[in-house]
């Protein structure tokens, strides 16, 4: 039966690993990610997997080799963050256009400047156009899940794409939370074995991957890639209605906490939503209808179906952990608020930058979202641009 | 299993693995290296083969054509030596779990500018880790691809497009790395220099032994580019003869650290004979510049006497 445990969020993860049991791991250390290649390598070291553990030089060639194992054949996964991913930006892009169904655990962290080694969204946003499946987590569970699941979507023959397991730096790698594991032998029959169509070392065929493709002929594989993005969607969907037949917990494009019926809702990804969670309880103990529409799957980006989940809402506050430099808010902001247009939503929209560089948000500062949603719900929103919460101006 | 001699005839007859129809200019010297390294893997024998991007990638697998008989991957530029290392551990991965039980040999190649410069640190990573593979460098001395700029293989005066010899430049002012050197103090089991000689038995015994050796192997393969080091491309065969007879480009390798030489010119030739050849050293010649010249021996010449004091030669 379901075993029950206490873990961190990068123990969680090391354990779904070491229950699939992929073929390679390419791996560079980087703060906060550091301890996940450090737990594949003692599983390793005491014969509790067979993995193939590559000690890259850095993170470029962590991907690079990524890409060759997996051409080749092998289930592969690495782990980085910040910079890490960063310095893996090329090769993200090589690995999606190649359709690899790599797994990249992403403990995310905000990227240099100045240095810091605490949560951030920056990472993987920036990364959010490389064509890589985007899956968010709000606490050590989810990022147990959201593994566990990864390989099923990726290696989908509608999507063979790399996927990208998020979760957030310190606040659900390193803090040790209870967590439901799943028995070895479920994990395993879920995951399956990896059974390429193509692959270098496919004795039967020979292969060639990564050619040079001129004008004619580029196009056509960049919309091929796209489609298998759109697909993925479903994918997903499919997988997470399968994983709850097996654990009993749901999962699907988006969480909706008590959003069904609220006037004031806020959107955002990540360990801060179990914070808004705290905040909401509290506000509808006094009659205030506050919800969360909680984003766990970015890449492929459900903004239709987010902004139907929305329709009702008076007033919606969309939160990035993440300031992108546009000088109009973070990227949730620019898609999600894009799509509640497309879809016609009268809402009045806060777009809010917070918790940079592991800022606190508190579940006070959430009672005051809220409360300045309901102050726009009647009066509009009187700023331009988007705002920032936790910071001295 | 190292087969020790060397049969021309039935090396020759062998079928090509880099098929005909690529789109190298005619007398490129990668195309030569690669056809010849890779006639060195023993049929029967399968392989995956890499490139860093270069001339080489965007010329023989331009979609949807592609001129490799055996699997071929391409990713970047400078992660050549990173992306093979992965193929190569996904082959060990899968022998260890059964499934698969063909032999597989792994060689990539890079040209100059993929090797010595922007490659490099992914090229020593996967040396360093000990991969069952061998990185080729086609080294023609300049980021051709690109239109002839210096990399840090370009030899010092060279005319190139970032190095112009004009009123205030001689063309490039620096020497070329010793990349076979480094790879050397990489204390890889298998190191070695090489260029096109005669009926090409150091090449094929150079690439045999770096593929058939277990654990990572280094080959630098002098590729002139007649493009780039202008001179026609029905000279290659005494451009390079030139190198070798100069000890502009000495024939040597280094095996379980013992450095060999190869060939010892009897009469080592001057420097201006390899040079005179070629256009991208024409500014040279001019008068005024004998100096220059001067200058270029004393490299080789140092260079030269390094190599004999490594080999005890």
């Amino acid at each position: 039966m379901a075993i029950k445990e206490r873990m961190s969020g990068n123990e969680a993860v090391a354990y779904a690993i070491k229950q699939i049991n992929p073929d390679v791991m390419p791996a560079f250390p980087i703060t906060p990610s550091t301890e996940l290649p450090q737990f594949v390598s003692n599983y390793i070291a005491n014969g509790e997997i067979d993995t193939e553990f590559i000690p890259v030089e850095s993170e470029h060639s962590s991907m690079s080799a990524a890409i060759g194992a997996s051409a080749a054949g092998a289930r592969t996964l690495t782990a980085t963050s910040s910079c890490g991913l960063a310095y893996m930006w090329e090769v993200l892009y090589v690995a999606a256009s190649d359709r690899l169904p790599i797994a990249l655990a992403l403990v995310n962290r905000g990227l240099t400047g100045p240095l810091n080694i605490n949560c951030e969204h920056s990472d993987s946003m920036g990364a959010r156009d490389s064509g890589w499946i985007q899956i968010y987590a709000e606490n050590n569970q989810e990022a147990y899940d959201n593994f566990v699941m990864a390989y099923r979507i990726a290696e989908h023959k509608d999507v063979m794409l790399p996927i990208m397991a998020c979760m957030d730096g310190f606040i659900t790698s390193h803090a040790v939370e209870n967590i439901t594991l799943l028995e070895d032998d479920l994990v395993k029959n879920f995951v399956g074995e990896y059974k390429p169509e193509h692959y270098l070392l496919n004795k039967d065929e020979v292969m060639a991957i990564g050619p040079y493709a001129v004008s004619n002929y580029c196009m056509e594989a960049k919309r091929a890639q796209a489609q298998a993005m759109m697909n993925a969607k479903q994918v997903i969907l499919d997988v997470a209605k399968e994983f709850e037949e097996m654990s009993g917990r749901k999962y699907g494009l988006f969480e909706e906490y008590r959003l069904e019926d609220a006037d004031y809702a806020v959107v955002a990804i990540g360990s801060a939503c179990g914070t808004a969670k705290d905040a909401i309880d509290k506000l509808r103990e006094k009659g205030v209808k506050a919800g969360l529409l909680k984003v766990r799957v970015f890449r492929p980006f459900p903004g239709k179906e987010m902004a139907d989940a929305l329709a009702n809402c008076k007033a919606i506050a969309i939160m990035d952990r993440c300031e992108s430099y546009s000088a109009n808010g973070g990227p949730l902001s620019a898609e999600l608020g894009a799509a509640l247009f497309k879809n016609k939503n009268q809402a009045e929209v806060l777009n809010i930058v917070y918790g940079l560089s592991g800022r606190d948000m508190t579940v006070e500062d959430f009672e005051k979202i809220y409360e300045d949603l309901a102050d726009v719900a009647v009066n509009g929103v009187k700023e331009e641009g988007y705002r920032y919460v936790g910071v001295r101006e | 299993m190292m087969e020790n001699k060397f049969n021309f005839k039935e090396i020759q007859e062998r079928p090509e693995r880099l098929a005909p129809g690529h789109r190298m200019c005619a007398g490129c010297g990668g195309t030569i290296a690669v056809r010849n390294v890779l006639k060195a893997i023993h049929p029967g024998d399968k392989a995956v083969v890499g490139n860093a991007t270069g001339c080489l990638e965007v010329s023989s697998f331009t979609y949807p054509y592609n001129s490799y008989e055996d699997s071929y991957i391409h990713s970047a530029f400078e992660n050549a030596g990173a992306t093979l290392a992965g193929a190569e551990t996904a082959y060990k991965a899968l022998q260890k779990r059964g499934k698969i039980k063909e032999n597989y040999k792994f060689i990539t190649f890079g040209g100059d500018g993929g090797t010595y410069d922007i490659g490099l640190q992914s090229l020593s990573g996967a040396m360093e880790r000990g991969h069952d593979m061998v990185y080729v460098c086609y080294d023609n001395g300049a980021y051709m691809n690109t239109g002839i700029q210096r990399s840090s293989a370009t030899p010092m005066y060279a005319d190139t497009t970032t190095t112009p010899a004009g009123t205030q430049s001689n063309g490039k002012p620096q020497v070329r790395k010793d990349l076979v050197a480094v790879m050397a103090a990489h204390n890889i089991p298998y190191t070695a220099q090489t260029t096109f000689i005669g009926n090409l038995k150091d090449l094929y015994v150079k690439s045999e032994k770096a593929i058939y050796t277990e654990g990572p192997a280094f080959l630098n393969i002098m590729a002139p580019c007649p493009r780039g080091w202008r001179f026609e491309a029905a000279d290659m065969a005494e451009i390079c003869k030139l190198a070798v007879e100069t000890c502009y480009w000495p024939l040597f390798e280094v095996e379980n650290g013992k450095w060999i030489i190869n060939y010892e010119p009897k009469n080592k030739l001057p420097i201006e004979d390899f040079l005179k050849k070629q256009g991208r050293f024409k500014h040279l010649f001019k008068k005024g510049n004998e100096d220059l010249i001067v200058q270029f021996q004393e490299e080789v010449d140092r260079r030269w006497e390094e190599l004999k004091v490594k080999a005890n030669a």
